[in-house]
């Protein structure tokens, strides 16, 4: 569908990752699995833009359902040496007023930190998932890209809002996202345990940062915290078990693609997926099998859920002394590209930044390449945190 | 040694809903060809969500409230994970965890007695697809996936294949009574759990489960069939019983195991993320409480009461259709034993006339209350009565209108008839007399007289009308 392509409007241009549907145009979450699928329908986010007069310009790569660091190992992608992110590179290049992520264990926030645009992952429940190739249900979130937070705010102000269509949706009609909040006497802290994990150059950035909201009034402390390594793991848990089962829809008997060698209904689904699913997606199929089955159904998934209740009771309780945490998105400043057998282990590393956002829901601000997370629903102030540094000028 | 069985149930029962379990489709009655009520919800694209039918809740909780459940007042969905073809989204979504209904219980009129069964749970789930082989291709129709049903499991209380008859049948009735499923062939399917031990022992033997039978006949063989299997096994030690899951075949009349593959060993059931928990607060459980059809005894209670005869008591136990325009036109004043004779004798003659059964019965409580007001006002009688229901129910016309339209509510002229009657009577004194001491039978030879004086030219109804108002006189 051509349509897409280029076309100029008013209010400007978005680009799509590949996990969201656009009616008509293949989407194939970077999957060979999904070659030729094409929606017969857009994801509710896609359908507000265009009602607002904003125009889809087109979708950009994505990592094999969203698993990887940034998008590195997409079926359809040519692999590059230095990790970048396609959406946020577009953004970053000023292609695109704006681009939609799905964030279901980081990726679109590490990309956006390495190319040095914004992107919020929003409170669970605030943006439909209605279209949205779903992977992790429980911690999935469409997020906004973009230069600064004024165009995080104006998109997400039009996606954000109740849908009948997804059962998870919270109940607010709309949401009005502000960025220009007072900050001074706001508070934040710095989570040592995660500041050491990170390299020098990761921790002057944040140093830097902080330093930047000190200077507009805002109170910067370290606290030590010990639940991340925990919530990463139990988030790991969660969204391996859920990815698993989501895609084990992609049979090679209703849609995209098929082995052309198979002699009974069992050789066409093993054939089928061991073609069409990419290492690491095999890795998490398998990985989310075991931690579901009868044996280990309780110590793994279900202690995770326990987990994942705790981890947002101790979160509620450190956001009642803080307004934000300021974090590291990623342990280094740039990626190189490795093999995709190392896959699995490296992003279960660097996760430990951005999981607990996806675990219990919080929003969670990428800007200047650091990370602001935030209470449930409290992204204006996580906005105008950002948005208070944006407008003080010096990029990082 | 005698020997005493143990069976347990599980019945998987079709909701009569407008549209599926998690979307909007229509359900599989209302499909016309293969593939005809599907979207991309119920046949498993990536990006649809499903959204849960209220109504599905609702007649969840109508059954166990029938059953004498207890009502969860806070459930969930969870995922049952196989791979089939006839299942879109490689999972199905069912209740484990929190299902919404648990703790019920029965009691069935068997000829042996009254016996209790205990009901474990009742869950809420969607239905597969279907696959149909032709040569060596196989097509899948989507229609019947994400069809709602209700899986009712007892306890292991049955010790006879006619209890398990009787409590089916009961099941049968309520849910039509109650408007939670038509049960038609097919919308009705049991698993049945079987073991035997020697009669007086506490202890329970091999188990084996008989897998998805459709007809109340096929179930009544099978456990008779199975039953004496495992007798078999034990006093003749002519097999080892291993607990599996077996398939009937209805054309030997024997069990089979099935297949490793047919039972997957591990489903992988996890919460669903997409269906948030649905709790059930005391106003909507008030609601449906209050919307619920009167418990299928309390109704034949009140039938009898009514002084309607056991005969049409159980067409209307039976008819849900039939039992809910008696209680309509009920409503209207109109007396029921004289409605139940109006609907199971007229409305049903005139619907088989039309090759039609009662089922189909569309008229209103209100247009039989009017014509039945004015026959018992006098206005017109039976015959043109009946003759006005039938308009109404063959074209759904307005009753009082067609009978002015007609001029049926003009009187008849019955004073020729009336004559003839009196000479009959008079030349017929012993059939009179017969008559008056109890000898029904005498009525048909009078009947037969008029008739034969009459040279068949009347209207036999009125005649009888006729014949029944003077002997009545007598």
């Amino acid at each position: 569908m051509s349509d897409y392509t280029v076309r100029l409007s008013d209010r400007g241009t978005v680009a799509v990752d590949d996990m969201i549907l656009v009616k008509g145009v293949q989407a194939g979450a970077g999957s060979r699995i999904l070659e030729g699928f094409k929606p017969v329908f857009s994801a509710e986010a896609v359908t507000r833009l265009e009602k607002n007069g904003y125009v889809i310009s087109g979708k950009t790569h994505v990592g094999e359902f969203g698993l990887d660091l940034v998008g590195e190992f997409s079926y359809y992608a040519d692999k590059e040496e230095e990790l970048q992110g396609a959406a946020a590179h577009l953004v970053a290049q000023g292609a695109v007023k704006a681009a939609l992520g799905v964030d279901l264990n980081g990726a679109p926030r590490r990309a956006a930190a390495l190319s040095g645009v914004d992107f919020l992952k929003p409170t669970y429940g605030t943006v439909s998932r209605y279209g949205v190739i779903s992977c992790a249900a429980s911690g999935e979130q469409i997020g906004v890209y973009a230069e600064n937070v004024e165009s995080v705010g104006e998109i997400m102000g039009v996606i954000a809002g109740h849908d009948e269509k997804d059962g998870t949706s919270l109940r607010e009609e709309s949401y009005n996202y502000r960025t220009d909040l007072a900050v001074e006497g706001k508070k934040a802290c710095i989570v040592k345990e995660l500041f050491d994990r990170a390299d020098e150059q990761v921790q002057k950035r944040v140093e830097a940062y902080a330093q930047k909201l000190r200077k507009n009034g805002v109170a910067v402390e370290e606290v030590s915290c010990d639940f991340f390594d925990i919530a990463n793991t139990a988030w790991q848990i969660l969204m391996d078990a859920e990815t698993c089962n989501n895609v084990s829809r992609y049979d090679g008997v209703k849609f995209g693609h098929r082995a052309a060698e198979y002699k009974n209904i069992d050789e066409l689904y093993v054939n089928t997926r061991t073609e069409g699913f990419n290492f690491l997606t095999k890795a998490v199929i398998l990985y989310g099998s075991d931690v579901l089955s009868k044996n280990r159904y309780e110590e793994c998934y279900g202690k995770s859920l326990k987990v994942r209740r705790i981890v947002a009771d101790r979160f509620g309780e450190l956001m009642k002394e803080y307004d934000a945490v300021l974090t590291p998105v990623c342990g280094k400043t740039a990626y190189k590209a490795y093999e995709i057998r190392e896959a699995f282990e490296k992003v279960f590393k660097e996760s430990v930044f951005t999981s607990v956002p996806n675990l219990i829901g919080v929003p969670a601000l990428v800007s200047g390449s650091v990370q602001l997370m935030g209470k449930q629903l409290d992204e204006s102030v996580l906005l105008s945190l950002a948005g208070s540094v944006e407008r003080a000028g010096e990029s990082l | 040694m005698r020997y005493e069985m143990v069976v347990g149930l599980e019945t998987h029962v079709e909701l009569n809903t407008k549209s599926k379990i998690f979307c909007s489709c229509g359900g599989h009655s209302a499909a016309r060809e293969p593939n005809d009520c599907v979207c991309p919800a119920c046949c498993g694209m990536p990006g649809m969500l499903p959204v849960v039918n209220k109504r599905v809740v609702e007649l969840a909780v109508t059954a166990g409230l029938m059953l004498n459940c207890e009502i969860s007042r806070y459930t969930t969905f969870d995922k049952k994970n196989y791979y089939y073809p006839d299942l879109p989204c490689s999972y199905q979504i069912t209740q484990l965890n929190h299902p919404i209904c648990t703790n019920g219980c029965v009691t069935l009129k068997t000829p042996s007695g009254e016996r209790g069964i205990h009901i474990k749970q009742i869950h809420m789930e969607e239905d597969a697809g279907k696959l149909v082989h032709v040569g060596k291709a196989s097509y899948i129709d989507f229609n019947r996936t994400s069809v709602p049903l209700i899986e009712i499991v007892t306890q292991p209380d049955f010790r006879s294949a006619e209890e398990v008859l009787v409590y089916l049948n009961k099941l049968k009735s309520m849910f039509r009574s109650g408007g939670i499923s038509e049960c038609e062939e097919g919308a009705m399917r049991c698993d049945v759990n079987i073991s035997v031990r020697p009669e007086g022992s506490a202890e329970l033997g091999v188990r084996t489960e008989i897998k998805n039978m459709a007809s109340f006949e096929s179930i009544e063989r099978a456990i008779r069939y199975e039953v004496q299997r495992h007798i078999d096994a034990i006093e003749f030690e002519t097999e080892e019983l291993v607990q599996e899951t077996r398939r009937f075949d209805d054309a030997s009349g024997k069990t089979f195991a099935m297949r490793d593959k047919e039972t997957a060993a591990d489903y992988r059931y996890f919460p669903d993320a997409n269906l948030m928990p649905i709790v059930i607060d005391d106003e909507w459980l008030e609601k449906i409480r209050a919307e619920m059809p009167a418990a299928i005894d309390e109704k034949a209670d009140a039938y009898r009461e009514a002084g309607i005869s056991e005969k049409e008591i159980d067409m209307l136990i039976h008819n849900h259709n039939a039992s809910e325009l008696l209680d309509g036109v009920a409503a209207f004043g109109c007396d029921a034993k004289n409605a139940a004779g109006w609907i199971l004798t007229d409305c049903a003659g005139i619907l088989r006339k039309n090759g039609k059964l009662l089922g189909d019965l569309e008229i209103g409580a209100e247009e039989l209350a009017a014509i039945m007001k004015m026959v018992d006002e006098g206005k017109v009688n039976r015959m043109s009565g009946r003759k006005i229901l039938s308009a109404v129910i063959e074209t759904g016309v307005d009753p009082v209108a067609y009978c002015k339209e007609h001029g049926l509510d003009a009187k008849v002229d019955t004073s020729e008839i009336e004559r003839v009657m009196d000479v009959v009577f008079s030349e017929n004194g012993k059939a009179v007399e017969d008559y008056k001491n109890g000898k029904v039978k005498a009525k048909q030879a009078l009947f037969g007289a008029c008739m034969r004086a009459l040279k068949n030219t009347a209207d036999t109804a009125l005649i009888r009308e006729l014949l029944d108002d003077k002997l009545s006189k007598c």
